[in-house]
């Protein structure tokens, strides 16, 4: 198989360097161009993890991703964006223990329903196609469809109080 | 009252934008079944070409390629229980395991059954040693180690 190496600008073109040389500039060259790629997880903090499971998979259309048991007391439970399987969102609970001492866990509590926290952007085909469904589903909307510099944009809320906003690119 | 009148003057056409909702919460629910899309258009009152063209405009499909999309996203869902191909293929709206394997392999670029034993292993991977699932970094700060989580 032919392979095309890829070299820096300032390297380009340059005839006299051997071809092992080029590979191994090339090799250097990647990963040190290779830092962070992609975002792989995320947290939302969520007050129960049952309702957070309706209101992401049945109310949004969000995939499950992972749901396991981390025994008696915990689940790993993670969803995913229709369209995004790759991205996992982990519907981390705010509960007594773990990273949570009792005094946390309850202020976070509080600011999570107080809908302190926005926690994402997520992008839609058509805002006012999907601002109708979710509505008619019983997703609460913080702000109705308004046209933005880029496009339109809502703000709506799950089932704890964490709100995001929902766009939708002008094209 | 605000937010109504954005939506009148962003939207003049809104009652277009909630019989195409309508329909396409029609094809969720309904998917299994014979579904014939020219009844959906005829009964959203739209004829079936501007039914088609609004549809696409929605959900950038149109309602035919929407409707295999959630048969196979349900196959998905199916195959990764453990339900045999042959029962997924007639529980999601198929009559013809050849097309429904083909479309599957469209989609999702292996077949069902590759599909099924992969999430299989996976499950059976998680179900050993849930910790193949986590991040270290959740695992160490909720404390959760192989001995304690089972």
């Amino acid at each position: 198989m032919q392979c095309q190496i890829v070299l820096p600008k300032p390297l380009a073109g340059k005839k006299a360097i051997s071809d092992s040389l080029k590979w191994r500039i090339a090799v250097i060259f990647e990963k040190t161009n290779s830092m962070i790629t992609k975002v792989t997880h995320m947290c939302v903090y969520v007050l129960n993890q049952d309702s957070a499971y309706d209101f992401y998979v049945n109310k949004l259309g969000f995939k499950i991703h992972t749901d396991a048991p981390m025994g008696p007391d915990s689940r790993w439970l993670t969803v995913t964006p229709p369209e995004q399987p790759e991205l996992e969102i982990t519907l981390f609970p705010v509960k007594e223990g773990g990273m949570f001492d009792t005094e946390t866990a309850h202020t976070m509590t509080e600011l999570v329903k107080k809908g302190v926290f926005g926690a994402a952007v997520f992008t839609c085909q058509d805002l006012m196609a999907t601002y109708e469904e979710l509505k008619g589903k019983g997703v609460e909307f913080k702000k109705a469809p308004t046209k933005e510099f880029y496009g339109y944009e809502a703000l709506f809320k799950d089932d704890s109080g964490n709100w995001f906003s929902l766009s939708q690119q002008r094209l | 009252m605000g937010s109504q009148k954005m939506e009148r003057e962003q939207y003049p056409k809104l009652y277009l934008y909630r019989r195409i909702v309508q329909a396409k919460l029609f094809i969720d629910r309904h998917y299994a079944e014979p579904i014939d899309l020219a009844q959906i258009a005829d009964e959203a009152c739209f004829s079936r070409f501007h039914f088609s063209r609004l549809f696409k405009n929605s959900y950038g499909k149109t309602p035919h390629h929407y409707l295999t999309k959630v048969r196979m996203d349900n196959a998905q869902q199916l195959l990764a229980q453990g339900v045999p191909v042959y029962d997924a293929c007639f529980r999601v709206g198929f009559d013809s395991t050849t097309s429904f394997a083909a479309l599957f392999k469209k989609h999702f670029g292996v077949s069902p059954s590759v599909y099924q034993a992969g999430q299989l292993q996976k499950q059976t991977s998680i179900a050993a040693n849930p910790l193949y699932a986590v991040p270290n970094c959740f695992a160490e700060t909720f404390g959760w180690k192989k001995s304690n989580i089972r």
